[in-house]
């Protein structure tokens, strides 16, 4: 009995990298060749498919595998493009965020003296107000579209990458090759971009992947309150809200939302977890 | 160790600054608020009277100064919707915010740090399996899908607690199991790996040689120094709390900050929005404030460094 549970647990220790991989390379797949499934179309609504309860037939995709919400649309399809959203809100925010970071951080790093001081305190700055509040005063002053949810998550995320970043310019900027790049009279510019720039990518992409989980989960929190993703585009949080309004009678539309909601962050955290430990320990 | 006070309180108040500089740029991004206020299609002399009962033809430098002044006064003005000053709605909303967010911290901490102690000890343990499977998974859940399963749970299929508002004891319960159990999860991956960091040190390793009992290493050396980093981490929980009280007051329909401003947003009254931001983003500064103070306390080389 303990033998087995000790073989379950070094499995899933020592292998919760593994599952996390698989796991989203799944949720990836599914949510990129979604068109290729010939699910329901996630936005028309259907009066006769209100509330039906779920199937569980996934060979039969218009027979509503996980049921219809209260408009009749289904619950799978909207699911399954509601991921390709999120996702790819995550992917542009985290994105975006990574190059404004690396580049502040190349820069501080570099010049070191005043512009460090200025960029780390604007720094300081940015990470003393909650990254949730300054979402919702942008969207706030902005109002709620898709462009403005990849601008401010990508705001909420970039302090990261720049505190990273510039510390490891402090040290790589002080090495031999860059110090020799310097004295023949190779360029500012060109030796923090094509010296320097390689040798921090790889805590960069570390914190990419950790980034990517929460930008998810805040992204569906947004939606959640309406200020995300806007209606009829499916999208994991504001299912949450809407199914929140028949959570008495018809539970299960918003259980499914939220589980693929969490199989993608577990997923996500996994191989963040598996890639941190393989590339970088030092950043645990 | 005053010489760190004050560089500590002033970096507080540059953050503070910084804040308040934030609001206002971000509100001033949304155009003229005279136009904002009046109704479609206002004669001109009336926005430009309201302009100028708002100060608003006043050089930018000094609408901001004045911006400046007022908001470290607690001055916002008046509520759009209510007619009444935008920071007095706020403060007595803040009760209800405050209690959530600080009793779901300190009992998350406990449950986290415990958990994470026993992980750390047990090593290779079912326990620490238990205790960080747990953790993992509490970590990917979304703080309000949680609270929904929950609510659907307790409060719909069993009917045991309350769904939502506040009424009583009882209607604290599954917002604060929620807010919890997130805090829980992130403390015991922290302390316990901040744990083993400890307890692979040389002073431990003296301490066991010196023959003292396991618990006294456990606690006195190894414990407090591991908490030195959980330390840290409850000034980022709390920014997360407040910060995200929105979302949980909209799940558990709790009377606090957070909705206060979901509906100021809603309804484009900016004074309360521009208050609300304010106060919580201070109450942020000073929470990292008393933190920073308090590491003194817990590791002595910071006050020799210093």
């Amino acid at each position: 009995m303990i033998a087995a549970l000790r073989k379950v647990r070094t499995f899933a220790g020592g292998h919760s990298g593994w599952i996390g991989l698989v796991l989203l390379a799944a949720v990836i797949l599914i949510v990129v060749l979604a068109p290729l499934f010939g699910l329901p179309d996630p936005v028309r609504n259907n009066l006769r498919g209100r509330f039906v309860p779920p199937s569980f037939n996934f060979l039969d995709l218009t027979r509503y595998p996980l049921g219809g919400d209260h408009l009749g649309r289904d619950l799978f399809s909207r699911i399954v493009y509601g991921g390709r959203v999120s996702l790819a809100i995550g992917a542009l925010a985290v994105g975006l965020g990574g190059v404004i970071g690396v580049i502040v951080g190349l820069f501080a790093g570099f010049y070191k003296g005043w512009v460090d001081r200025v960029l780390m305190r604007l720094v300081d700055v940015q990470l003393s107000i909650p990254l949730m509040l300054l979402a919702l005063l942008v969207v706030a002053a902005l109002g709620p579209s898709l462009q403005n949810l990849i601008i401010v998550l990508a705001l909420t995320s970039w302090v990261r990458y720049a505190r990273v970043v510039r510390g490891q310019v402090l040290a790589v900027r002080e090495r031999e090759f860059v110090q020799s790049a310097y004295a023949i009279g190779v360029g500012n510019l060109r030796i923090i971009f094509v010296h320097i720039l390689p040798n921090v990518l790889t805590p960069v992409l570390v914190i990419a992947t950790l980034e990517l989980a929460r930008v998810i989960i805040l992204e569906a929190g947004m939606s959640f309150l309406g200020l995300g993703v806007q209606p009829p585009w499916p999208s994991w949080g504001r299912m949450l809200a809407e199914g929140r309004n028949y959570m008495g009678t018809y539970p299960e539309v918003s259980v499914y939302p939220g589980l693929a909601l969490f199989i993608t962050a577990l997923a996500v955290n996994l191989s963040g977890d598996w890639l941190r430990d393989r590339l970088d320990p030092k950043l645990r | 160790m005053s010489r760190y006070i004050i560089e500590r309180l002033g970096e507080a108040l540059v953050a503070v600054w910084g804040i308040v500089t934030i609001v206002f740029v971000v509100t001033r991004m949304l155009g003229d608020p005279a136009v904002l206020l009046l109704p479609l299609g206002t004669p001109e002399a009336q926005v430009a009277a309201l302009r100028a009962e708002l100060g608003l033809e006043r050089p930018m430098v000094i609408q901001y100064l004045d911006f400046l002044i007022r908001a470290v006064q607690g001055d916002f003005g008046l509520s759009y919707q209510f007619f009444r000053p935008a920071m007095d709605l706020v403060l007595e909303r803040l009760p209800a915010t405050a209690i959530l967010a600080s009793t779901s911290i300190v009992l998350g901490v406990i449950i986290g740090s415990l958990a994470g102690f026993v992980a750390a000890v047990k090593r290779g343990s079912f326990l620490e399996f238990l205790a960080m499977t747990v953790a993992l998974l509490g970590q990917a859940t979304p703080v309000f899908w949680l609270g929904i399963m929950l609510i659907l749970y307790f409060g719909v299929n069993l009917g045991w607690l309350p769904t939502g508002g506040w009424d009583s004891l009882a209607s604290l319960v599954l917002p604060v199991l929620t807010l919890s159990i997130f805090v829980a999860a992130t403390v015991s991956r922290l302390f316990r790996s901040s744990m083993l960091d400890a307890l692979s040190e040389d002073y431990v390793r003296t301490a066991r040689a010196k023959g003292l009992p396991p618990g006294t290493i456990y606690t006195r050396h190894a414990g407090r120094n591991a908490l030195i980093p959980v330390v840290t981490m409850v000034a980022i929980l709390t920014a997360e709390l407040l910060g995200g009280s929105a979302v949980t007051e909209t799940v558990f329909s709790w009377p606090g900050v957070g909705r206060l401003l979901l509906q100021a947003i809603e309804n484009k009254d900016f004074p309360v929005i521009q208050a609300g931001v304010f106060l919580i983003a201070v109450i942020f500064v000073f929470t990292n404030l008393l933190i920073d103070l308090i590491y003194p306390l817990l590791d002595p080389r910071i006050r020799v460094t210093r």
